[in-house]
């Protein structure tokens, strides 16, 4: 069964602007909202829906405006995580892209349920032209009422500001956004305080995902309750899944929460299967910073269940035969495909993007990328892999920010699942030191 | 020390007059306006964007200070901001910055070739110019396109399924005109309409 939520209506021509989105039920949830519930009713409606946050740690959204601290006379905030950055995840670009107004309208909803005045969406400053793509959005709300003071005649006032960020991964960090939204360096706060108490300028503050609030409107229309009758368990709702890999059809796709992985993979409405007929070797199911999964156990559990695309599902098996639904990243490896330089790759990537605040991170880091670059080269030794997994497990839980963990699972679970690849690259240098990784000819004429 | 000696990021303050137009100032205000009063530090990123894009493409000590005082702060927070961020370019850079995605996703779809390809296509190493300063070739990290993979951006504009007769097609149009292109079409935003 489809079940479209963020995506509804994205065929239609000219939903971008404002006319064509209202015309087909857009901003309804603003009026209802505004004019008919108050503020606590249409929380209590979200923690209803069961929705969790789709930036990555899937923590429940109702629960989290719950603790914004009502005590405190200072202003409150809402704040848009729009860095995406995390590598595989290109879903909220393609939402702000496509339907920026699905993005506003549940950021009125939402600041109206948390009492904020001013809300900024804070982008990622590789995404330049979706600031444009918004500012637009924005500007045409102003015009009609929706934005600014007494919005439709409510008696209540919101401000949405668009501020772009300067190419830091760890911005994405809620805290770290919150100090570069302030002009700071992306340096992730200590927790406590959480936002909610002591965020932007240390006033009361919520951060939430893009995907997290584009569902907020069809909350406030359907109630929350028709919401969480979508989905499965505790995974409620849809979810934007960024299919990307070796892969017939790349792409961004809705799916309720649920559905088998392998229909998902195989099926000629999403993923379309591997590329040129080749088989699958292992996949990414969230997101860079998950632990990858072999053929067998993305598809199946260990305990011989289908594997669905669920919080729940996708985490089966703990880190010892499962992985993390994260931000919906989807990045799909075939048999050509060498996990020890996409590992190595990946923790390349962390090591640039540490902020370099907490020795276990900044260090560990930077001896996982030279100790697997020292490997992928056919200059690794056998006890470089153990060391490896004791680095990990020195830089996980003991950091800052959980870019630490980010860093360290993909590594413990390169090496859990395919410990064989790295022994191979320590025993025949000579064969890893002269293969040829990928070649342009295949990219031509496509 | 010379400059070349010196191979801090920052280089030695030159003295040179920095002065904004009016329309940059009344920009540059408009952006100060979003953020409450006293907190005017937040308009830093966006300032020193507007600032690189007013300085031919790059920062400098000068620019940096003047920046400071535009938002009454000291010039060690601008400083502290503008080493941080990888898109604040603290070296001079050529008109069109071509940025490779270099991370996962890109990588096995080709984008090291794509990197390679453009080194030998330049002759210039990663990080590097071209002499007539049209060019600056950088390696980046995860570009949010994953889904078109390999990808690359050329200042703002993103170009992706990215091969070789592409690139040369790109790199020939930019050699020619003095607009940046629009990429082509096809791109998995279409594909999935
Ligand atoms: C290193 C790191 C990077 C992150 N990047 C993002 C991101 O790009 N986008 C995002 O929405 N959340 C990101 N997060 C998660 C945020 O910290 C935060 O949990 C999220 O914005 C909360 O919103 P949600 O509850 O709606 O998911 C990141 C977290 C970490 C530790
Ligand atoms: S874990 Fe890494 S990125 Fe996070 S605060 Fe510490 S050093 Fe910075
Ligand atoms: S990995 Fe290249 S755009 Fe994401």
């Amino acid at each position: 069964m489809e079940r479209k939520i963020i995506l509804e209506n994205n065929d239609i021509e000219g939903i971008r602007f404002l006319d064509v989105y209202r015309q087909n039920g857009g901003y309804q949830s603003v009026e209802k909202a505004l004019k008919t519930m108050t503020p606590d009713e249409v929380v209590s409606e979200v923690k209803t829906s069961g929705l969790r946050g789709r930036g990555g740690a899937g923590f429940p959204t109702g629960l989290k405006w719950s603790f914004i601290d009502k005590k405190s006379n200072n202003p409150r905030y809402l704040v848009c995580n729009a860095d995406e950055s995390e590598p595989g995840t290109f879903k909220d670009r393609y939402l702000m892209e496509r339907i920026p107004h699905r993005l506003l309208e549940g950021m009125i909803c939402s600041s109206y349920a948390l009492g904020a005045n001013t809300a900024y969406i804070y982008v990622r400053g590789e995404y330049k032209y979706i600031v444009g793509i918004l500012n637009e959005a924005i500007k045409e709300c102003y015009k009609n009422g929706l934005l600014g003071k007494n919005i439709l005649g409510s008696h209540y006032d919101l401000d949405i500001y668009v501020h772009c960020g300067a190419g830091a991964y760890i911005c994405g960090e809620e805290t770290a956004l919150l100090e570069s939204l302030e002009g700071k360096r992306g340096n992730p706060r200590l927790k406590p305080p959480f936002p909610a108490v002591k965020g932007l300028y240390d006033c009361p503050t919520v951060v939430n995902n893009v995907e997290t609030l584009a569902n907020i409107g069809w909350i406030v229309n359907h109630g929350g309750e028709s919401f969480a009758k979508i989905g499965i368990g505790k995974s409620t709702g849809t979810k934007l899944i960024s299919a990307c890999g070796h892969i017939n059809k790349p792409g961004v796709y809705e799916i309720e929460l649920g559905f088998p992985v392998e229909e998902f993979l195989y099926s000629e409405a999403y993923c379309g299967g591997i590329k040129n007929g080749k088989e699958l070797k292992a996949v990414i199911p969230g997101g860079s910073s998950v632990p990858i999964l072999p053929k067998e156990l993305i598809l199946n559990t260990l305990k011989g269940e289908k594997r669905l695309l669920s919080y729940e599902s996708l985490a089966d098996g703990g880190f010892e035969s499962g992985s993390m639904l994260g931000s919906g990243g989807f990045i799909v490896y075939d048999e050509d495909d060498c996990i020890v330089r996409n590992t190595y790759n990946f923790s390349r990537f962390y090591h640039h993007e540490s902020c370099g605040q907490c020795s276990p991170c900044r260090e560990g880091t930077s001896w996982m990328d030279s100790v697997l670059y020292r490997i992928e080269n056919g200059n690794g030794r056998m006890k470089d892999i153990d060391l490896l997994v004791n680095i990990a497990s020195h830089i996980e839980g003991n950091t800052i920010c959980p870019l630490g963990d980010a860093s360290a699972w993909p590594v413990a679970a390169a090496i859990r699942h395919f410990r064989n690849e790295f022994e191979f690259h320590v025993e025949h240098p000579d064969i890893v030191r002269n293969i040829k990784h990928g070649s342009i000819l295949q990219y031509t004429n496509k | 020390m010379s400059d070349k000696q010196f191979k801090h990021k920052l280089y030695v303050k030159k003295n040179k007059e920095v002065s904004f137009t009016a329309d940059t100032l009344a920009k540059i205000e408009t952006v100060i306006s979003h953020y409450p009063e006293g907190q005017q530090k937040s308009a830093l990123i966006p300032v020193l964007q507007i600032a690189q894009e007013e300085l031919g493409g790059s920062l400098n000590v000068d620019s940096m200070d003047y920046v400071a005082g535009l938002l009454h702060i000291t010039p060690i927070e601008v400083y502290e901001v503008a080493t941080f961020y990888s898109q604040f370019y603290l070296e001079p850079v050529g008109k069109y910055v071509i940025e490779v995605c270099q991370t996962g996703p890109c990588a096995i779809c080709g984008g090291e070739d794509i990197m390679h390809y453009l080194e030998e296509k330049l002759h210039i190493k990663v990080g590097e110019t071209t002499e007539d300063n049209l060019f600056s070739l950088k390696g980046v990290e995860c570009l949010g396109a994953c889904g078109s993979a390999p990808v690359m951006q050329v200042n703002t504009e993103f170009y992706e399924f990215l091969n070789i007769e592409k690139i040369d097609e790109i790199i020939a149009t930019l050699r020619n005109t003095s607009e940046l292109t629009k990429p082509e079409s096809l791109s998995w935003k279409e594909r999935l309409s």
